[in-house]
């Protein structure tokens, strides 16, 4: 694989035009595989750097200041108050209506986590005698926030995560809309044009996140544009402009990878083995994300795919095996009438 | 939904009682964010299922037709290109009523674009539908009409435009297949190699099936043969798509995909066993073969439609085979 190169790169060197930085070979990744100029490849010359998020899941404490901040900005409708009944996420996905999504998890603590988590003391398995008692979540007397190290952590976690479009290197959403509605932008992200859309719903099956959604009574597909409109005007997406905690972070792809790397080292150092990056791989399904996270848990227990992939991928593939098929019918049909000219 | 929050999904696993010897089972475990989908369910509505059935019928129509044209057989002709002509027609119309902006379906013919068969099937659909019309109404024009210059035209170009039609209608017949591949619904994607082929055999099947409708027994060999070649091609294709797909192989053998695929295999096969029997013998036990055949088209096609968003709406569909994937590669780390 020559995708080296790419992963290699430094972090934030502007690409000055004309002159990119080594690019694969013509034709050889571009359904899939790593993309060093996703912007220069849809035919910008001149263009800024490629931008995205790194959301932080670590410190999300799951105000949805995003959701809310997105609505606001981009206008988007109201999707319905419907309580989900499951935890404090009443959002429930990411869809034409919901651009941000925080998910919630209320999840046990891992045997092996704990034992990290309270320094080498194993808590008791539960089964054993010496269980400690069946935890009812009933409050406690206890003034919350009193203590802070590890002896306060307890049978439980929440796990928050605002989730949002991935503007991926190779968005299976823009290859496959057949009207050009989808489109790459000068900053390397991907945006449905609305007054092009026509609603064929093929994006919404070609997103492998499940992400971009038909609006009902609209017709249209809707997803994250990562404030393009605001990008323009040199501000940051709205989303990372409220987020009270720096969870969304947003920036230069490049600089942001490196600054995912350093912070999943830092909580690797403090103990936090469990923390992982999402998305940031050039060499993963997608070609590496434009949105990149830092999780505490698999991908699927936030409702992400764990090893998404591009559908264009296999394409090429497919219409071998198209071709084969219309191959086998020309053949049959030319059989069928040879046969009736001998009776 | 879940008391642990998360929906923790075990087979043949022991229980969450914290024990490590859980690690010594195979991994088919899988968790997912409180049992809610990953993907979107596909947008399309069952509209999308009945042109996939009509497109591939008048594809299929099309071969029948210039096949019949050129060994002399005037009614299997007339009722091949007729009913590609009605086919297409009625099949066009839930296409464009299927579009969130059906207003703007021209939208389609501001690209051409090759990563999208979606494009790629406009256009096809486009060069065939051209000459396959041309043919058609050659069929329909009454007499005198035939007799005016473009009449005339139109009668001299009803036979290249018909074989051209037909060279065209593989593509017609299969793109359709490749537009469920590509997308991320798993039943549909990881199905890339059998759904061309399905596709393919039942429009053949179903096309057959309407020249023994339309055509006398005398005329309808052909056409009787080629529901031969298509149901054996539909049901092989069927059943090796079932069980390759593994665990994934669910979504069409279980629910509604397996209620209406169930049902389309046996109208397929009872069809194919009428003409066999029948179809040379009696033009209406080969009628009703005909119809069977053809609801067996319609009904194959919503069974794979069904599959498909069975496979979207149920997270295991993603994420099981992704984590096996993802599993298997850091077992073995690249060299």
């Amino acid at each position: 694989m020559t995708g080296q190169d790419s992963v290699q790169q430094t972090p934030s060197t502007p690409v000055p035009p004309g002159a990119g930085p080594p690019r694969h070979r013509p034709g050889e990744h571009s359904l899939f595989g790593p993309m060093a100029d996703v912007a220069g490849e849809s035919g910008y010359d001149e263009h800024p750097a490629r931008v995205g998020f790194f959301t932080d899941t670590s410190v999300c404490i799951g105000c949805k200041a995003c959701e809310v901040a997105c609505k606001e900005w981009n206008l988007v409708p109201d999707d319905g108050f419907d309580l989900l009944g499951m935890s404090y996420d009443n959002t429930g996905t990411l869809g034409a209506n919901s651009w941000r999504h925080v998910a919630f998890i209320e999840q046990p603590v891992r045997a092996e986590r704990r034992t990290t988590a309270s320094e080498g003391t194993p808590t008791p398995r539960s089964g054993s005698p010496a269980a400690s008692p069946v935890d009812l979540g009933m409050p406690s007397f206890e003034l919350p926030g009193a203590g802070t190290g590890a002896e306060t952590r307890q049978e439980f976690r929440w796990l928050m995560a605002s989730d949002v479009c991935k503007h991926c290197t190779h968005a299976g959403c823009l290859d496959v809309c057949p009207t050009g509605a989808l489109f790459r932008t000068e900053f390397g992200t991907v945006v449905v044009q609305q007054d092009i859309c026509n609603g064929c719903g093929y994006c919404v099956s070609g997103c492998p996140y499940g992400v971009i959604e038909r609006r009902e009574g609209d017709g249209r597909a809707w997803k994250c544009t990562l404030c393009y409109d605001r990008l323009h005007g040199g501000l940051e997406p709205a989303c990372a402009k409220a987020c009270p905690t720096e969870s969304i972070q947003f920036g230069e792809l490049d600089e942001l990878r490196g600054r995912a790397q350093r912070r999943v080292e830092q909580l690797h150092e403090q103990g936090v083995a469990e923390a992982r990056l999402y998305g940031e791989s050039p060499e993963d399904g997608v070609g590496g994300q434009g949105s990149i996270f830092l999780l505490l848990d698999e991908p699927e227990v936030y409702g992400l795919p764990p090893d998404p992939v591009v559908p264009t991928r296999d394409l090429p593939r497919m219409w071998k095996f198209a071709a084969a098929a219309g191959a086998a019918m020309v053949g049959a049909i030319v059989m069928v009438f040879q046969e009736g000219r001998r009776r | 939904m879940s008391e642990s929050g998360q929906n923790r999904h075990r087979r043949g696993g022991p229980g969450d009682d914290g024990s490590r010897e859980q690690r010594m089972v195979p991994r088919a475990t899988f968790t997912s964010y409180y049992g809610r989908p990953v993907l979107k369910p596909p947008a399309w509505h069952d509209n999308i299922a009945y042109y996939f059935f009509l497109g591939g019928l008048a594809a299929a129509s099309s071969g029948l037709a210039a096949g019949a044209d050129l060994t002399g057989r005037p009614a299997l002709r007339r009722g091949g290109r007729v009913g590609a002509l009605v086919a297409l027609g009625a099949g066009s119309y839930f296409l464009v009523r299927d579009l969130g902006r059906p207003e703007r379906f021209l939208h389609m013919l501001r690209v051409a674009k090759p990563t999208s068969p979606m494009s790629m099937g406009t256009w096809i659909l486009a060069g065939y539908g051209l000459p396959m019309a041309v043919a058609g109404i050659e069929e329909l024009m009454p007499g005198p009409l035939r007799r005016t210059p473009i009449g005339r035209l139109v009668s001299a170009l009803a036979r290249p435009a018909g074989v051209a039609a037909a060279a065209l209608s593989p593509a017609v017949a299969t793109y359709t297949a490749v537009l469920c591949s590509m997308t991320a619904v798993p039943a549909w994607h990881e199905g890339h190699e059998e759904l061309p082929f399905i596709f393919m055999a039942s429009s053949a099947a179903s096309a057959g099936g309407l020249g023994m409708i339309v055509a006398p027994t005398s005329e309808a060999g052909p056409a009787r043969r080629l529901v031969a070649f298509g149901a054996v091609v539909e049901l092989a294709a069927s059943r090796r798509l079932e069980t390759r797909l593994g665990m994934l192989g669910e979504a069409y053998t279980t629910g509604k995909a397996e209620w209406y695929l169930h049902r389309a295999s046996a109208l397929t096969a009872s069809g194919t066993v009428g003409s066999v029997l029948f179809g040379r013998r009696s033009r209406i036990a080969a009628a009703i073969s005909g119809v069977l055949l053809l609801t067996g088209g319609v009904f194959e096609r919503l069974g794979i439609l069904q599959a498909g968003r069975a496979s979207a709406a149920d997270p295991k569909y993603v994420v099981q085979p992704q984590r096996e994937r993802l599993e298997q590669r850091r077992a073995e780390p690249r060299g």
